[in-house]
């Protein structure tokens, strides 16, 4: 589509660790549309973080190897550029928020001071103009006292303030791309709401495209216009939010959207968790990895990999119960339905 | 589509049920739609089986090149020092007029240097037709050198570890009571290691050996009383860490006692630290003494300790190498141990290591 | 910080007294009644107690006394005379050691896991595990002696001052870099790294301004040890290379029980450390930013 900013290709990350080689990523594809927010859902160790990183190069040297996939912006593949370039690129064209703004600033630097380094490199402004440009910034985020507070150092803040500080540096140099990692989760409830607001208004008013990534399903049904649910390093469905909370066709999501407590239901009724735990990556097997915990699993689910299938257009899944050989009554209610 | 087969990991599939080859399947077949169900109750099985804290421990600290040395060296080097004297023939203080100055010499070892050649190159045992090796050579009274070196080394270690056990020992007490029962007690205790703190180790130790005439006594007394202060810190640390931690409140909400608190919960999680510290006392003890024997204020003739030994060689450096040579290569490679082990014992008891 | 002085002070005299022997050379060859004419001119036969608060007394104006062993010297003029070639080596051996083991650290540990590195970790462990008086001894030997590349010892000209210097500064070497490599690893690690870099930044911008920046700040609580360290390595690099400091000072007169002057030292060598801790106490709080701001208003 002539929408497309970013497209992730076949993408594999692997891990050499003192226990072995961990799979963390091991072929995702998705795109991300100009101006649209698309949500990355999943458990912790799905592979949604290091899939972020990757895409800017910010895995660790020591011992993350991307080996395979292509990562495709404005016509380049962004896994094959020199580092210069790369560096140029980040802050300035894609940014990132990450998700502990306890530990996300230098502490020993003043918080003025971190957000016109990037300024001054990207933009080539003198040290007046980018003071301006970073006190503006602040108060878009709604910090007060801006001009007071570029003298200030990080620990003078309290966590929701220096979110927002996190996310005026990272939208200084008006990017194109925003990628939060979890930028909500280690925030109180509160707070979180005005810091998905903040976001969702800049995103108005600047027209940025976002790649939000979180476990939690109620900043999912906030912000996003597509989402992509993944387990143990693959996308098992992605489709845009309306489609995904009402129609959704792969058991884990399923699962993910049934675990929910959600306010209008009977008390009474249970709780329905997913039984088990995550595989673990370094010893992952073939066939659908979440066939362990899936309570519709067949035969073949155990020994080949599911193969894609679009239902809709934009909705996909990856999941054997969509084959044609798969017999209906094995089907759970609703899929290929609405629930 | 791609499979990809490894091992024996294709074997286990993912329910963790070993199947015979024949068992799976190459292609997609039309009976192979069929459920499948998983039994919930293995879901959560352990991955693998328990291991205790301390096996986990001796596991990564075996896996590290430099202590694997470190502890081949030591008992290597403990085991002369207490084997080295007896098997000379000679003692320590046995003195030969006619022996005197001998360049080391060990037959079969000749093309290393141990050819009994002085400086000047001549062989001195031939010289004055003396039939005895002495491997590590003698000094200017005609005492065997390997005798005293490790005879020495025996002494070192031995003031050493009694100082460094002492330490432990009124460190961890110290240390304990202070963390344990917080409040004013801590206060007053941390106080006074303060002011002890600022005083310059070395210049407590000096003063005190000037009091109590220099000898083993007097110098493991001297490091006891300055040594006790860093375990003293490091216990009460590790218990004011621990202390806040839940699994010590929770243990408390179910009606523990003090003292099993401290016996079964605390200990054992300050044991680590406490071994780290231990090794790292030793060699600073062992410098200690041998810096004091240096300067005059160690051990006195004829008692031998590495400090003296090398006071010895270095007063003949010119033209009997030999003579410090030796002592300095054995108390080099003791501390060298020392530290490289407790390097090792502190990463491989720290479990946040990560690499 | 004064009432360790105060504690190291009455400490130091009380032990003194408790010294057997007397400060005069060859008492034997006094007769009784001239030891006790010695003994009353330098207050030796008052009570103890008395002598304590007279030696108080002058030690507020800065009167350290009279040595036993050299008639007529005071022990502030023989403090100062010696002090120079202390200070000088000692001074040449942090500063140098200090810039070589940054140096060392952050480069093995921007190369960490790399030959460089564990070369430049062995040498530390090296550097600290041998004692610095085999060290010297050998470093006499082999450059001083054998080579004849430089003086060997005694004090004549600026080049003597190097090879003792060096012997001390190897100690200093081992222990910074160590440090350094340690602290660089740790912020490494930290998450406001991968901002940094995130923001576009170019690495060589990275490391200098924010990983630097915050490993280096603890490395100043190591002035505090590193220089009680070069304080205890003076007495015997002094001795070794025959360096008339205040090191060799102490240790002869220690060996001669010149009690006077073995409390001077003694008294200057605490103060002389107290005051570095002091200094450092206050340079931390400059430097981290968190320190003065503990009670710091949020927003």
């Amino acid at each position: 589509m002539n929408d497309e900013i970013l497209e992730v290709k076949n993408l594999h990350v692997n891990f050499h660790t003192q226990n072995g080689v961990v799979k963390a990523v091991r072929g995702v594809d998705f795109t991300l549309n100009k101006g649209e927010t698309l949500a990355i859902v999943g458990e912790s160790g799905s592979g949604k973080s290091v899939t972020a990183k990757a895409i800017m190069r910010l895995l660790p040297k020591q011992n993350a190897r991307i080996t395979s996939g292509k990562v495709n912006y404005e016509k380049n593949d962004l896994l094959e550029m020199p580092l210069k370039k790369i560096q140029q690129i980040r802050g300035s064209q894609i940014s990132m928020v990450f998700q502990d703004p306890m530990t996300a600033l230098n502490p020993t630097m003043k918080i003025g001071r971190q957000i016109i380094e990037g300024l001054k490199k990207h933009q080539n402004l003198s040290s007046k103009e980018a003071k301006i440009k970073a006190i503006n910034m602040l108060k878009l985020v709604g910090i007060p006292n801006a001009e007071d507070r570029l003298d200030s150092y990080p620990h003078q803040y309290s966590g929701g303030m220096r979110q927002r500080v996190v996310i005026a540096m990272a939208l200084a140099c008006n990017p194109k791309i925003l990628i939060a990692d979890e930028p909500t989760t280690a925030l109180d409830v509160t707070i979180q709401a005005q810091i998905l607001e903040l976001m969702k208004d800049l995103q108005a008013k600047t027209g940025t495209s976002i790649i939000i990534i979180t476990h939690d399903l109620g900043v999912v049904a906030n912000m996003a216009d597509r989402v992509a649910v993944m387990y143990a390093g693959e996308i098992v469905e992605m489709g845009s939010v309306d489609e995904i909370f009402y129609n959704p066709q792969h058991p884990y999501t399923l699962g993910l959207l049934q675990s929910m407590p959600k306010l209008h239901e009977n008390r009474n009724k249970p709780l329905i968790p997913i039984p088990g735990s995550p595989p673990d990556l370094a010893s992952i097997g073939t066939g659908c990895p979440f066939a362990p915990r899936c309570p519709y699993t067949m035969k073949v689910c155990h020994y080949f990999p599911p193969v894609k299938k679009e239902i809709l257009d934009g909705h996909s899944v990856s999941c054997w119960l969509q084959d044609n050989r798969t017999p209906k009554e094995l089907q759970p209610i609703g899929i290929g339905g609405t629930i | 589509m791609n499979l990809e087969i490894n091992n024996n990991k294709a074997l286990q599939i993912n329910n963790n049920e070993p199947l015979e080859i024949q068992d799976i399947p190459t292609e997609i077949t039309d009976d192979l739609f069929v459920a499948a169900p998983i039994d919930i109750n293995k879901q959560d099985e352990i991955a693998s089986p328990p291991v205790t804290f301390w096996r986990e421990a001796i596991g990564r600290l075996l896996k590290n090149k430099g202590s694997i040395i470190s502890i081949i060296l030591l008992v290597f080097m403990i085991f002369l020092a207490l084997v080295g004297p007896q098997i000379s023939g000679h003692t320590y203080r046995q003195q030969n007029i006619v022996h005197t100055n001998l360049p080391p010499k060990i037959s079969g070892l000749e093309w290393l240097g141990f050819d009994g050649k002085d400086v000047h190159g001549i062989d001195q045992y031939k010289k004055r037709n003396i039939k005895e090796n002495y491997w590590f050579g003698t000094d200017e009274f005609g005492r065997d050198l390997w005798t005293r070196v490790w005879k020495g080394t025996q002494i070192s270690l031995f003031i050493a570890l009694v100082a460094a056990l002492l330490d432990l020992f009124i460190g961890v007490l110290y240390g304990g009571i202070s963390a344990f029962y917080g409040g004013k007690v801590d206060n007053v205790m941390q106080r006074i290691i303060e002011i002890l703190v600022g005083i310059p180790n070395l210049i407590v130790i000096i003063l005190f050996i000037l009091i109590l005439e220099p000898g083993i006594t007097s110098i493991i007394l001297a490091m006891i009383v300055t040594g006790w202060v860093s375990m003293a810190r490091v216990v009460r640390g590790q218990i004011l860490q621990l202390k806040g931690q839940e699994f010590v409140l929770a243990s408390r909400t179910l009606g523990a006692s003090n003292r099993r608190l401290i016996g079964k919960h605390l200990l054992p999680n300050v044991m680590g630290p406490i071994i780290v510290t231990l090794m790292f006392t030793i060699p600073t003890a062992i410098f200690f003494e041998a810096f004091l024997s240096f300067i005059g204020l160690g051990l006195q003739a004829p008692l031998a300790s590495l400090g003296v030994l090398i006071e010895d060689g270095y007063k003949g450096m010119r033209f009997f190498t030999y003579k410090l040579i030796f002592p300095a290569v054995v108390i080099s490679a003791i501390m060298i141990s020392f530290n490289l082990l407790g390097d090792g014992l502190r990463d491989a008891l720290d479990p946040k290591m990560r690499k | 910080m004064l009432v360790t002085l105060f504690v190291i002070v009455t400490f130091t005299f009380f032990l003194m007294h408790l010294l057997p022997g007397t400060p005069f050379n060859n008492p034997e060859k006094l007769s009784d009644k001239q030891l006790k004419i010695l003994n009353a001119k330098y207050g030796l036969d008052e009570p103890v107690a008395l002598q304590y608060i007279r030696y108080l007394g002058n030690l507020i104006h800065g009167d350290l006394g009279m040595s036993f062993q050299y008639q007529g010297r005071t022990v502030d003029s023989m403090i100062i005379d010696r002090i120079g070639p202390s200070a000088i080596i000692g001074l040449q051996a942090m500063v140098f050691g200090s810039i070589i083991g940054l140096l060392l650290g952050v480069i093995s540990a921007l190369r960490h896991n790399t030959l460089l590195d564990y070369g430049s970790v062995t040498l530390a462990v090296l550097g600290m595990s041998i004692p610095s008086f085999v060290f010297a001894a050998l470093l006499q030997y082999f450059i001083g002696v054998k080579l004849g590349w430089l003086p060997p010892a005694l004090w004549e000209s600026y080049r003597y001052t190097l090879l003792p210097s060096f012997a001390l500064s190897v100690s200093v070497i081992a222990t910074v870099s160590r440090f350094i490599r340690t602290e660089m690893l740790e912020v490494l690690g930290h998450d406001y790294i991968i901002t940094a870099r995130a923001k576009g930044l170019s690495e060589s911008n990275v490391i200098s301004k924010h990983v630097l920046r915050n490993a280096l700040i603890p490395v100043v609580t190591m002035l505090g040890p590193l220089a009680v360290g070069i304080m205890t390595g003076t007495l015997v690099i002094e001795k070794i290379f025959a360096v008339p400091g205040l090191g060799e000072q102490f240790t002869l007169s220690i060996l001669v029980n010149d009690y006077s002057v073995i409390m001077g030292i003694t008294i200057f060598y605490s103060a002389l450390f107290i005051f570095v801790v002091f200094v450092v106490d206050i340079l931390y709080g400059i430097l981290d930013p968190r320190i003065n701001f503990k009670r710091g208003a949020e927003i």
